[in-house]
């Protein structure tokens, strides 16, 4: 269905990659938002907090993140399309959240505008360190879908793109915002509603004696069902069985916590978001998302000038991980190099991926600035020897 | 389940049925909760505070923590949600702004709400979010063992205590009242009378209504400290309990074997907080504002 | 006849005997029966006595008894 054109502020815009990230909640019908402040996330809620009223909604600064990972999963429940926003430390704080929302497959955005770790940090310089945390940061076995954008104009159809995957697989969705892309300031474009595409909640037209709100579909996600239309359904966190009921057994922990990550293999296989170039003839394939992405370009573009085949493959999915397409390209291709704003994260999906038929080089950076592009051209370089 | 009775002298009039039935999803009966806990009990007195204050049932939402208490979100038969340790007030206040026709009830433990959930608790009272927040508080943390909690009393034995707790323990009636909270009262698991009438008031009324019940836990609390089982604890209640409507909450500790002062404290009117949110907006929006329709059918 | 009836479910006792003690008219006493985990129920010992105010079913933890009058 389109967006409602209540939340579609129409037009082309300067925004920074926060504002342009708020503009796209709302486009995708977010009509609730809980945060907290922290750096340099704030201006996402700051920005919805002034929108939401004249649109239509409710935004809610909470005590704490902790408050703001749960309260938005109760708007949910209570039939709103919700996110909140945060970086490193409160990112950390929201991991318990984000097993829930996980489990309980409520369909949620949780945006972390990246900044330099761990702990305190960096408040206002970007990293791009929370890559593996956002997979792997809550205990237990669970998938989530996460997107890096790399531009406003990304941070705001990304985000429509994060609401809209949230929905179809009942999924918690991390936007991997860093903050240089929070706060660079680029034209976006946003186009009136009727030519955006908003995935409306898949609530069950059955009937409640016979709802079962976590019985999987043919696609292994539930339908979903909200407070107060007289389904009387239970959600726990503890494992349970399609009736929602708690059902601590082994096999029934086997096919719930299967099916969590099963479901998203689909998207993972086909429908992997990517942009590429130049990997036709490619010898040497630079793997990059977010700000470090726009670095790398130029370090193809100086590569390619040096005559060397480099080709792109911008990662803008990262979980579940495009393992396929690096799996293919590794039996034709040289070397990956894998800049990042860590300390190597990404670059081990891309080694497992690649199966030691290609090198693979980290070019890393702690975080606090972008990469100068001589470093990823050195590590070009040498990777085509 | 087995619905087997006991032969008795009295005949049972055809049709009739036990109250509480309706409300619990009968299929997980026998609960989980020991012999002589007064959770249950509890839940009767919430199922007549339900059925006397005329409740759509379809519009009451129960939220609970992690606890044995909180394990009341999965026997009743409402939409319900058993969340994280400390949090149901956070996702009870998300789910209220999301609809707010809901009556949204979060029905925890001591341990749950006012330990890790202590900040949330203190921050839905002072913005009087309108849900209500049914404690049963048994001293202790019950599921995981019966360790120390904010409420255990001095001198107690727990679980990690094992030389006596020594710290000062939280009067909740009190800390509810200094937060904000519009209704506030008091009861052990002995008042079933008392209690349903209390979470009927608490119902009917809008802003952060607190209600808290002392209720046996015979099989951790009471039996680390020789106190008795179940029943001995309900005739201390009895015997120890004052009904003190309208005292200050101040001079209404709980001490391991002393006085339990019982009642309502509190009931004032303040605007809540949609009420407070509605009001500024208007004011400083006037035409411009754009009534809340958060969760909708079609999103 | 007594005023009220008392209905017993006794799969679900787990013999807490809260209904024994706070029964106003003493219309209970604990059994010597015991159900299926071992628990022994209470017994009606005194029905003329009832008078269905269900007291025992709001104190009952484990919602296995309850009290109703009859219909006149």
């Amino acid at each position: 269905m389109h967006a409602d054109p209540r939340g579609v502020l129409t037009g082309v815009h300067f925004l920074d990659g926060d504002h342009a990230c708020c503009e796209g909640t709302l486009a995708a019908g977010a009509r609730f938002a809980a945060g907290y402040p922290i750096t340099p996330s704030t201006e996402v809620v700051e920005r919805f907090a002034s929108r939401i009223p004249l649109v239509g909604g409710v935004f809610i600064q909470m005590e704490d993140e902790l408050a703001a990972s749960i309260a938005i999963q109760g708007a949910v429940w209570g039939g709103a399309k919700a996110f909140t926003v945060t970086s490193g430390p409160g990112f950390s704080l929201m991991m318990e959240h984000i097993g829930y929302a996980a489990i309980t497959e409520t369909p949620c955005v949780f945006v972390n505008v990246q900044r330099g770790g761990p702990s305190t940090g960096l408040p206002t310089l970007p990293a791009q360190a929370d890559m593996m945390q956002a997979k792997w940061g809550s205990h237990g076995d669970y998938g989530v879908i996460a997107l890096c954008p790399n531009s406003p104009q990304e941070c705001f159809d990304l985000t429509i793109t994060g609401f809209n995957l949230a929905e179809e697989f009942r999924v918690p969705v991390m936007m991997m915002l860093d903050e240089c892309v929070g706060h660079m300031t680029e034209k976006v474009v946003i186009p009136p509603a009727g030519e955006i595409e908003v995935s409306p909640r898949r609530y069950t037209q059955k009937p409640p004696a016979e709802f079962r709100p976590f019985e999987p579909g043919d696609n292994l996600v539930p339908e979903m069902v909200k407070a107060g239309d007289g389904y009387r359904f239970h959600v726990t966190g503890l494992t349970h069985d399609e009736r929602g009921y708690p059902s601590m057994n082994v096999a029934a922990q086997d096919r719930l916590v299967r099916r969590l990550v099963d479901k998203l293999k689909p998207f993972a296989n086909g429908r992997a978001l990517c942009d590429t170039a130049d990997l036709e003839d490619a010898e040497v394939v630079v793997v990059s998302y977010g700000i470090t992405s726009r670095v790398a370009q130029r370090a193809i573009e100086l590569a390619r000038k040096r005559g060397i085949r480099a080709g792109k493959f911008r990662i803008i999915s990262a979980w579940p991980f495009p393992g396929q397409h690096i799996a293919s390209l590794a039996g034709r291709v040289k070397a990956f190099v894998v800049p990042e704003l860590n300390l190597g994260q990404m670059v081990h999906e891309v080694e497992r991926a690649a199966a030691g038929r290609a090198k693979v080089i980290p070019v890393t950076h702690a975080g606090g600035t972008v990469h100068d592009p001589e470093m990823i051209l050195k590590a070009i370089v040498e990777a085509a020897q | 389940m087995s619905e087997q009775l006991l032969e008795v002298p009295c005949e049972i009039p055809e049709g009739s049925f036990n109250p509480v039935e309706p409300f619990l999803r009968t299929e997980r009966i026998p609960h989980i909760w020991c012999p002589g806990c007064g959770i249950g009990t509890t839940v009767n007195c919430f199922t007549r505070a339900l059925i006397s204050s005329g409740a759509d049932l379809d519009k009451v939402a129960i939220v609970s923590g992690i606890g044995c208490t909180g394990r009341v979100a999965g026997y009743a038969r409402l939409d319900s949600f058993h969340t994280t340790h400390g949090r149901a007030i956070p996702f009870a206040t998300g789910l209220k702004l999301a609809n707010p026709q809901l009556q949204v009830v979060v029905y925890s433990g001591d341990g749950d709400l006012f330990a890790i959930g202590g900040n949330h608790f203190i921050h839905a009272a002072r913005r009087n979010m309108d849900i209500k927040v049914i404690c049963v508080n048994n001293l202790t943390y019950a599921m995981t063992g019966g360790q120390t909690a904010p409420t255990t009393p001095s001198h107690v034995i727990s679980a990690t205590a094992p030389y006596g707790v020594f710290e000062p323990s939280f009067n909740l009636v009190q800390l509810a009242d200094a937060c904000g909270a519009s209704y506030v009262a008091r009861w052990t698991t002995f008042h079933v009378k008392q209690l349903a009438r209390s979470m009927e008031e608490v119902l009917k009324k809008k802003g952060f209504g607190f209600i808290e019940i002392v209720s046996p836990c015979p099989t951790l609390y009471q039996r680390r400290n020789k106190m008795g089982d179940g029943l001995d604890t309900m005739k201390y209640y009895k015997q120890a309990s004052k009904v003190r409507n309208g005292a200050s909450t101040s001079e209404c500790a709980l001490t391991r074997s002393g006085e339990i002062v019982v009642g309502k404290f509190v009931d004032r009117e303040r605007p809540d907080y949609y009420d407070l949110l509605q009001a500024q907006m208007q004011e400083t929006l006037g035409d411009r504002y754009a009534e809340p329709e958060v969760g909708c059918a079609e999103c | 006849m007594s005023k009220g009836f008392v209905a017993i479910n006794v799969e679900r006792c787990k013999g807490c005997a809260f209904c024994i003690e706070f029964c106003p008219t003493h219309v209970l006493a604990l059994s010597s029966a015991f159900n299926s985990k071992g628990y022994h129920p209470p017994h009606v010992v005194a029905s003329d006595k009832c008078s269905g105010c269900d007291l025992c079913g709001m104190y009952c933890p484990d919602f296995a008894i309850y009290g109703g009058r009859y219909a006149r």
